[in-house]
């Protein structure tokens, strides 16, 4: 019965997304996941509500700004040539892989008291883990990006140019014509973001307040709180809430970019 | 096309928004990050409401339930928040040496020692006590059930080769372990010892899954005990058991004279409150089906001058 109701909220989302910040949505969404297993639940809507929220927030911030990022760097190092190119390639695809645990060390110390940004206050902020999340979803998304970029024929690009084009009409004609790669860049990079555990935990230190609220705890963390104490059913429930919350955010975006008619 | 484009813009902004509605909220309920002493003061006048106090502690005083019992009692008296961090005692005082934290709630009296000697702590005080138990299988493998000493059990246990989890995380549990293996005069390794590098909570239930045994402090194992196939096999002191199992927490304050930025303030407005008669209350009413897991021990009538510095300090000795 889950599904048929997180089903429909793919299909009216379109509209609401513009109008109403989707904080609502978040609470409405909890509370179809939660509420069937409420039984079980051992905690306030509260508790679960300010996890996701803090998960969606930070992830995506991370891939937002990520994304910003990114495009434009896959496009510069896709229509340039330069010397080194073959290694930059090879670098940004080199830190997709990269451990997650190593991203969370080094921000860690980044935003440390004793780090370069101690001065910021910035550890064991949701701050310092968009930080983290952007470094891991950059590579990522800028190499997918880059692929899909590349991959356009040259012929669309000398079309646009003879149609006299500015460089930036080829740039657009360009990402138009790799959206679906762009498309899945972006949500690879957040699937990336979302579903990480190692940086958010060093660096976000897992924070609940006293009344249950979220500070810092995400989705994955939280699972491995509840696994810890040996509350197996809890941790499920949040598993599925987070594989629940991937494929809506997979659902939505592949309708709104229009990508499932190009199957 | 342009449609879908417009659809995608639309999708983004959407996006945007959502992130900083999400911002927004955050700044409302929680009010940190203003770094400032301004607070939001809701009529309450007072310049700490709406401070954050970072609490680095252990995962017993989280997982038992008991942190959020006296951080809320705490919240509500002087309206500071407080950002609990369960790490582990030597990583609490390590994310403490590295000025990230502003009071520290631990139980591993030689590590708390090198802290204060070291001048990142001050103030120090005993702030309850429980005891640690050795919990193993029904069946018993070693045979090692109602022993009277835990060097004892210890010592069995290496000797029948019997599987032990230990927490390997440098935590008070895993300090407290490795004293026992070293009174006991028996160098831990082979097969049947398993370091995991986790929580009191992961050891217990790796110990319960594989039939080992392990060191566990009373509280996290009173808590978790329904959900593990596990018997308390040698005692601690509050049962009649050796004193050796003793578990001592204490709560230091990060000196403000080495991190500037540590809320000083707070830290000992927080210990004073934990060490005051209505924070040992708390202490001691917190139950967990129906059984008292921490007793406290920072009331007392008598003066116990030994809890303010390294053990066995005296001011003869370092002059």
């Amino acid at each position: 019965m889950c599904d048929g109701v997180a089903f429909s909220e793919v299909a009216m989302i379109g509209p609401a997304l513009s109008s109403q910040p989707f904080v609502e949505l978040l609470s409405l969404l909890s509370g179809i996941v939660s509420e069937p297993l409420l039984v079980e639940f051992p905690f306030e809507r509260n508790y679960v509500t300010s996890i996701i929220r803090v998960s969606l927030y930070v992830s995506l911030a991370a891939v937002a700004a990520s994304t910003l990022f990114s495009l434009p760097v896959a496009m510069l190092v896709g229509f340039t040539d330069f010397p080194g190119k073959r290694v930059v390639v090879a670098v940004i695809n080199t830190g997709m892989g990269f451990p997650s645990v190593v991203v969370g060390l080094v921000v860690l110390f980044a935003v440390s008291n004793q780090g370069p940004l101690g001065s910021l206050e910035l550890v064991f902020t949701k701050e310092a883990m968009i930080m983290s999340q952007f470094v891991l979803a950059t590579p990522v998304i800028t190499g997918v990006s880059l692929a899909a970029v590349t991959s356009v024929e040259e012929g669309v690009q000398d079309a646009a140019y003879a149609m006299g084009g500015t460089r930036l009409d080829v740039a657009l004609v360009t990402i138009k014509e790799a959206r679906y790669g762009i498309v899945t860049a972006v949500l690879a990079g957040l699937g990336r973001a979302i579903s990480e555990i190692g940086s958010v935990l060093i660096v976000g230190g897992n924070i609940v307040r006293a009344d249950g609220t979220s500070i810092t705890r995400t989705l994955t963390t939280a699972i491995r709180v509840e696994a810890r104490q040996g509350r197996y059913e809890t941790a499920f429930v949040l598993g599925a809430i987070l594989v629940a919350l991937v494929l809506l955010i997979n659902g939505i975006v592949l309708h709104l970019g229009g990508t499932g008619r190009g199957r | 096309m342009a449609i879908h484009r417009r659809k995608f813009l639309g999708a983004t902004a959407g996006a945007v928004a959502a992130t900083m509605a999400g911002c927004m909220g955050n700044d409302g309920e929680n009010g940190d990050g203003n770094g400032g002493g301004d607070g939001d003061g809701d009529g309450a006048g007072a310049e700490i409401v709406g401070e954050t106090l970072t609490l680095t502690t252990t995962t017993s005083t989280y997982d038992t339930g008991l942190l959020d019992e006296v951080n809320a009692a705490f919240e509500d008296r002087y309206g500071v928040a407080v950002d609990a961090v369960a790490q582990g005692t030597g990583a609490a005082l390590e994310t403490a040496r590295s000025g990230d934290s502003d009071v520290v709630m631990v139980h591993a009296r030689s590590l708390e020692d090198e802290f204060l000697e070291e001048g990142y702590g001050v103030n120090r005080r005993d702030l309850m006590f429980n005891d640690f138990v050795v919990v193993g299988p029904e069946d018993d493998p070693a045979g090692i059930d109602g022993m009277e000493s835990a060097t004892e059990a210890f010592q069995t246990i290496a000797d029948t080769g019997s599987t032990f989890v230990s927490r390997g995380d440098n935590s008070g549990t895993h300090t407290k372990e490795l004293a026992i293996w070293e009174a006991a005069g028996t160098e831990p390794g082979g097969n049947w010892y398993r370091e995991i590098g986790a929580g009191m909570g992961d050891t217990l239930n790796q110990a319960s899954e594989s039939g080992a045994y392990t060191l566990a402090d009373r509280g996290t194992f009173i808590s978790m005990q329904d959900d593990v196939d596990l018997g308390i096999r040698v005692q601690g002191p509050i049962e009649g058991g050796p004193e050796l199992l003793a578990n001592p927490y204490g709560v230091i304050a990060v000196n403000p004279a080495v991190h500037s930025n540590a809320k000083y303030d707070l830290a000992m407005s927080y210990i004073g409150f934990l060490t005051s008669p209505e924070g040992q209350d708390i202490i001691e009413n917190f139950t967990v089906d129906d059984k008292q897991l921490f007793f406290p021990e920072a009331l007392s009538e008598d003066p116990n001058f030994q809890q303010y510095v390294p053990e066995g300090w005296s001011s003869d000795g370092s002059e």
